[in-house]
């Protein structure tokens, strides 16, 4: 893409997918996350995305998700997209991918409510992105955009962290972001990739036998291929993100990801033209979570106010990271509402 | 030929490449065993080791990339044919295969059986059917005929509470994609001879060629689903002469071998 152009944040996902040299789309529909599959559909076969050699539509996210993780094993860029209740469907395909070491992208649309919900904004797909929302204790990088221009970056550094440490990267963003439009800047387009595969199955490479497995029977090797996983869980604490707006001097610390800390944005300027010393401190990822730079806020005994699209998730990690060094308090609003700058003003002058 | 140890059976038949010569943790008298070796073989014989992919599914199947020497991915319960379709697509050159139990591909993974199917993945499919779930002790499989006793069924299977068993042949012969749909028997045959019990080895030699057209048929960028009749003499509770028997009288009779596709002619004219 050349030029500035207006795109949905759904669009804009597909586009850096492509931009970071994508090889296998798997989709299943779900509203409020199809026009990335949309978007990807219309460009198969684009001169431009020479690497794009697979889009397939399956019959449910459990194929999806398999096949992602079959495409992903020969060490092809694979990626797949979802919302809420496609998911939970997904987690076995990301247990296994853990366990097996296999790396890919997915994406999460966060839409509301447990269940069928609605297509409303949440975040309450929190906990279940950043503590291995599947079985067997595992974790996965959470990427957190909060503009299109993050949501057209992000699938590029997704597929480097995830081939850096052969595990699946999510991108959790949310039903606001995905519709949202905006005019971005174009990214540099990537010809290929140069990732290490040396471990992908494509046919004894290189003479040798390669077997992608997460069954150890013996507890003892079951035991020593966890550590191993565990360990590169603390590695990847190195790549920690985050965000800070006006935090030196502020009474009054907001915590908030994706599309609420746009609005804290806001909140934040306006709060400050009216002689409130508000800060923002955002999470771009939530797993590793900034825990030690947000604890030196807390140490510095500024409150913490987290606005959050659930009935308090973030928060617990907010409240570990504070360690009860400081007060936390919540803002939260649930199926599609959004706290407004004045709603979170208001709460900030109770809090002083 | 009577061969008195591993050894000398090796001696005499040869170790195929294709085989990493681990011993199998399969029950004696299982057929587990003689799929593996015949794939092995095959593989071996046709040149194709080097370029194959195994997708291994979840059942007593699951440890085949102990065994068969080739590149293995090992898939969810249920989900080794979207596996395979992720593999074959991105990367057609690679021969695709995997190994199900009849839980595996009729029970938790009917929709990716039949989608695979459907969409004409050009992969290739052994179903061994035991009429049982054999990894997890024996309960109802969707194979499990009527009246059958299993651990879920002590009583035997109640024809009003679970419905018919499945017939994937029938299932599958109703959807365009597939190129080559085969059922035969992996069990040497129980034949009544002079001096007392013998075993003709008639269809396991079949076995081996269905394996190969299979094969062919992905080669030629088709479907192949194959059905093969097996036994679980420890889940049946029998001897493993009785479950010969077992499947030559009874199984045999609800599921008979033949072909039921062969668009490609690779057993003769087409059908
Ligand atoms: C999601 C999930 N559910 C259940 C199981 C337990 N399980 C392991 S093997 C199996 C069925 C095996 O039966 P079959 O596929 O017929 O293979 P066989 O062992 O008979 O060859 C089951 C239910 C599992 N591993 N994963
Ligand atoms: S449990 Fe049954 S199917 Fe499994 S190896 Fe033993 S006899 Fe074979
Ligand atoms: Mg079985």
């Amino acid at each position: 893409m050349n030029g500035r152009v207006l795109l949905k944040g759904n669009e804009a996902i597909a586009y850096g997918a492509l931009e970071a040299g994508l090889n296998a789309y798997f989709a299943y529909p779900i509203t409020p996350s199809t026009e990335t599959p949309e978007t990807l559909a219309k460009e198969f076969g684009n001169s431009k995305y020479p690497d794009f050699k697979v889009f397939l539509q399956a019959a449910s996210e459990l194929e999806a998700i398999n096949m992602t993780l079959g495409a992903a094993s020969t060490g092809d860029l694979a990626m797949t997209a979802t919302s809420s209740p496609g998911f939970s469907l997904k987690q076995e395909g990301i247990s296994y991918a853990v366990g097996m070491e296999v790396p890919f992208v997915i994406v999460d649309v966060n839409r509301g409510g447990p269940g069928l919900g609605n297509l409303g904004v949440e975040q309450s797909d929190y906990l279940q992105a950043t503590r291995g929302g599947g079985h067997g204790g595992y974790k996965l990088i959470v990427l957190a955009p909060n503009s299109v221009q993050e949501m057209l970056s992000f699938p590029k550094l997704a597929f480097d962290l995830a081939f850096k440490y052969r595990n699946p990267v999510l991108i959790l963003s949310d039903a606001f972001l995905g519709q949202l439009k905006e005019d971005i800047a174009p990214n540099q387009s990537a010809n290929g990739h140069n990732y290490d595969i040396s471990w992908a199955t494509l046919g004894m490479k290189n003479g040798q036998r390669h077997v992608l497995n997460s069954l150890h029977l013996e507890s003892d090797s079951q035991e020593k291929h966890e550590r191993h996983l565990y360990q590169k869980y603390v590695q990847m604490r190195n790549e920690v993100r985050f965000e800070k707006m006006d935090t030196d001097d502020a009474d009054i610390v907001l915590v908030s990801y994706g599309i609420t800390s746009r609005i804290c944005k806001s909140a934040v300027k306006t709060g400050r033209e009216n002689g409130l010393r508000i800060g923002l401190f955002r999470p771009i990822t939530l797993n590793p979570f900034p825990y030690s730079q947000l604890s030196i806020l807390a140490n510095q005994g500024k409150k913490l106010l987290v606005v959050e699209l659930n009935t308090g998730e973030m928060v617990e990690d907010v409240m570990l990271a504070a360690n009860g060094t400081t007060r936390v308090e919540q803002m939260n609003r649930l199926g599609g509402n959004v706290p407004t700058v004045a709603d979170i003003l208001a709460k900030c002058k109770e809090m002083i | 030929m009577m061969l008195q140890s591993v050894d000398e059976y090796e001696t005499k038949l040869g170790v195929p490449e294709g085989w990493t010569r681990t011993p199998t943790h399969y029950c004696p008298g299982c057929e587990h065993g003689i799929l593996t070796r015949l794939i092995a073989t095959v593989i071996e014989g046709m040149g194709i080791r080097e370029k194959t992919v195994m997708v291994d599914s979840v059942g007593c199947s699951v440890l085949a990339y102990e065994y068969l020497n080739c590149d293995h991915i090992q898939a969810p319960h249920g989900r080794a044919p979207a596996v395979m379709a992720g593999v074959k697509r991105t990367h057609p050159e690679l021969t695709v295969f995997t190994v199900q139990g009849d839980g595996d591909a009729l029970a938790i993974g009917l929709l990716g059986t039949i989608y695979a199917a459907i969409r004409a993945e050009p992969v290739t499919v052994f179903l061994y059917n035991n009429s049982i779930y054999g990894m997890t002790g024996g309960q109802m499989a969707p194979t499990t005929a009527v009246g059958q006793v299993t651990t879920t069924t002590p009583y035997g299977r109640d024809l009003q509470k679970t419905g018919n068993p499945i017939d994937i042949m029938k299932i599958l012969s109703q959807t365009e994609g597939p190129s080559y749909l085969r059922r035969g028997i992996l069990a040497p045959e129980p034949v009544e001879a002079k001096h007392g019990m013998m075993y003709q080895a008639k269809n396991v030699l079949q076995a081996k060629k269905i394996i190969e057209n299979a094969f062919k048929v992905q080669q030629k960028g088709g479907y192949s689903f194959v059905e093969f009749l097996g036994t679980c003499n420890v889940n049946w509770k029998m001897t493993v002469e009785e479950s010969k028997h077992f499947l030559y009288d009874q199984v045999a009779k609800r599921y008979p071998p033949g072909i039921f596709r062969d668009k490609l002619g690779i057993e003769g004219s087409p059908k």
